[in-house]
């Protein structure tokens, strides 16, 4: 607990930074990883976070200095390499993208792990701490350090802020930006490199090995929660600024835990809580949604027996819900179950095993069967179903026909058809199937 | 087409080369060294509403998008207004295909359609208040305004091409290259689109349509360039939309296709055996 204060509390003026250079890293990659990952550069990240490392260790053999401009320098030059390199294997070989990343991510990786033993075996006094790149440590970091990532972060940001426009039409249609003046290769360029600064910011604190988890998860956790790129922006910043300083917080609590692989569990469990709850896309929406849709369906079908029930029962309106449930063929629990819902929402009476429906029940239910009726008519009348296969069709579509799609369907029938849509019968209620005009059934 | 003794005579006739909207002189395209259009040399005059027309692989797509300096020319010119294009960008409006954008992308119809004012912003600078009623207006005129805020893959197709046309409008040029307006796209759409460009043309606007359907060229277009890898027949629809350009157009098969038709007539009227 005192711990946990001393953290919050920032008396500590070096948990402080870290905690300020946690918050950029995870913004900055958040910010940029929307753009990383609508524009599926995600596993292009990721391999050149990898390339990077051979390039932290050769800055180091050739300088002998661990500061953190240098190593970034050296790692951001094998990392763009390792680009060029996929580029060339993708422009000059049959070889698909995906494997060159593949390829390319492990060569230089491996390449990194030699050197950085190499350094080791080697004993130079001072190369401990270069390690701390393969999976972060973020309370390693000096005053200085945290000063370059600082700056970085706030240029990458800015520099977003004024490619905004830019960047949203180079993804969204890049044929339209072309045309429009603004040079697509420049665009893709600048955005590259954004992303390969991005990486290079959080080499340090993040790790190689997951700093494109860092790009990817918060923007696609962002993705559950809005339509629009500048809100998904804002989310993926926060929800990387957030998982940042966690995970520094959580890696600090016990010695040794290298901080990279906390701050993106934190992240996964963002995603994971966005994923079952975010309100676009995410899964308990859709299962609602899905729910809404069923229980609409089932008040569909037991209102729409109720009318046409009424239509054959010359205008009775109360009925004993073992009627309605041979007229529906359910079990008489699940009317009864369905008759409360009825009560509850005000579209029936329902009482002592009868079942009446309100003014508004009759006028829903009305609406429901002309849908169905008219649809049935729709498909029976344009010769796309015979009379006896349009029941089906119809009660899928009665759920889904809009006032819209009834009134064109109705202008249709009238026009072409010569049908007064105010007096459509049910369709398999006449010999024929057509006799429209028969006056005994009518739904208004 | 406009073989250069032609040329000489439009400027005997004193047509300055500034009046003519598109002039494309012997512009070879070639993807990857195989030719996708030979020499093609035409003028498009103002104030038409002009179809492309011609089979799969005729070249219609990238012809427009060589007018737009978006593919590598292997020869030839193209001026706009008697001018490179680079000097005349602001002059052309351009509706893409439809597939060819990310519809998952997170973005709004009227962030679409501002996309129109990109041009005219430039680099860097932001789209103003007045950029977005532009917007808002162009959005309004395709019938669109109630969809504004809508994630465009909520679109049907039809209102997604009705939303690339609004963008088109946002951009208020004198040119206007549309890559199939009409593919995919309702009855009520169609009729709201071309209602739409026949006003454009109204107001002196001069449009080119890559088009597929052949029923409907004499109604909406009053100059049709018929293309198959080179261009057969460029001129006002009623005297080039013949018969024999949509046999030489449309190769072979279209001779069988009318064939066939014909014995169907004749074999229906009795005549046949």
């Amino acid at each position: 607990m005192t711990q946990l204060w001393a953290f919050l509390s920032l008396a500590d003026a070096n948990v402080r930074f870290v905690l300020l250079g946690s918050l950029l890293i995870g913004a900055t990659s958040g910010i940029l990883g929307t753009f990383a990952v609508l524009k599926r550069r995600s596993l292009i990240g990721d391999a050149l976070a990898h390339a990077a490392l051979p390039g932290v260790a050769l800055a180091f053999m050739v300088s002998g200095s661990k500061s953190l401009p240098v190593l970034i320098t050296g790692a951001t030059a094998t990392g763009i390499a390792g680009m060029l390199v996929i580029q060339f294997i993708v422009n000059n070989t049959r070889i698909k993208a995906d494997a060159a990343i593949g390829i390319v991510l492990s060569v230089f990786f491996g390449g990194g792990i030699v050197l950085l033993t190499h350094i080791q075996r080697s004993g130079a006094g001072n190369q401990s701490g270069l390690d701390k790149f393969l999976f972060g440590q973020a309370a390693g970091m000096t005053n200085d350090d945290l000063k370059v990532m600082a700056v970085l972060s706030v240029a990458i940001i800015v520099a977003v802020l004024m490619l905004y426009k830019e960047f949203k039409a180079l993804i969204f249609d890049p044929q339209f930006l072309q045309s429009t003046g603004i040079s697509v290769r420049l665009i893709d360029m600048a955005l590259m490199g954004l992303i390969v600064f991005t990486v290079m910011v959080g080499l340090q604190a993040v790790g190689v090995v997951l700093i494109a988890a860092m790009l990817i998860t918060p923007a696609v956790a962002a993705r559950f929660w809005t339509e629009r790129l500048h809100l998904m922006v804002i989310v993926a910043a926060l929800v990387g600024s957030l998982s940042g300083a966690l995970g520094t917080y959580l890696s600090t609590l016990a010695p040794r835990i290298p901080t990279g692989p906390v701050m993106v569990m934190v992240a996964t469990g963002f995603f994971v809580f966005s994923a079952l709850f975010g309100p676009c896309r995410g899964l308990t929406t859709r299962l609602l949604r899905r729910r809404k849709n069923s229980l609409r369906e089932r008040r569909h079908h037991v209102l729409r027996a109720m009318i046409e029930m009424r239509e054959t029962h010359r205008d009775r309106n109360q009925f004993f819900t073992t009627e309605l449930a041979s007229e529906l063929d359910w079990k008489t629990g699940r009317v009864e179950a369905e008759a409360k819902q009825l009560l509850r929402s005000g579209l029936a009476e329902y009482s002592a095993g009868t079942i009446a429906l309100t003014p508004s029940g009759v006028a829903e239910g009305t609406f429901v069967v002309k849908s169905h009726r008219l649809w049935e008519h729709y498909l029976v009348y344009r010769d796309i179903l015979a009379v006896d296969h349009v029941d089906g069709p119809a009660d899928e579509l009665e759920h889904l026909l809009t006032p819209d799609i009834i009134a064109r369907l109705e202008e249709i029938l009238q026009r072409d058809h010569d049908l007064d849509p105010t007096t459509i019968i049910n369709i398999h209620d006449n010999e024929s199937g057509y006799g429209l005009k028969n006056p005994g059934k009518i739904v208004s | 087409m406009t073989s250069p003794p032609d040329k000489a005579i439009q400027l005997l006739n004193g047509i300055d080369p500034k009046s003519i909207p598109i002039q494309i002189h012997d512009m070879t395209i070639a993807y990857h060294r195989k030719p996708v259009l030979w020499d093609v040399d035409l003028d498009v005059p103002e104030g038409q509403l002009v179809g492309i027309i011609g089979p799969n692989g005729a070249g219609k797509s990238t012809m427009i998008t060589a007018i737009m300096d978006l593919v590598p020319k292997a020869s030839g010119w193209v001026r706009i207004y008697g001018q490179p294009y680079e000097r005349m960008r602001k002059s052309i409006g351009y509706v893409p295909q439809r597939e060819s954008v990310d519809w998952d992308f997170p973005i709004s119809a009227l962030e679409v359609v501002t996309m129109g004012r990109y041009g005219s912003l430039g680099w860097i600078r932001r789209p103003r208040k007045k950029d977005r009623h532009i917007a808002e207006e162009a959005l309004d005129k395709v019938g669109m305004g109630e969809y504004a805020a809508r994630q465009i893959s909520q679109l049907s197709g039809g209102q997604q091409q009705r939303v690339f046309l609004a963008r088109a409008l946002a951009q208020n040029t004198r040119i206007y290259l549309m890559d199939e307006p009409f593919a995919g796209v309702d009855a009520a759409t169609e009729r709201a689109i071309i209602d739409i460009l026949m006003e454009l043309r109204s107001r002196g606007k001069t449009i080119l349509c890559v088009h597929h359907d052949l029923q409907t060229v004499t109604r909406y277009f009053d100059w049709v360039i018929m293309l198959n890898m080179r261009v057969v027949a460029s001129g006002p629809t009623s005297e080039v939309f013949s018969d024999e350009n949509l046999n030489k157009t449309y190769g072979g098969r279209l001779t069988v296709l009318s064939q066939a038709a014909e014995a169907v007539q004749d074999y229906r009227r009795g005549r046949g055996g």
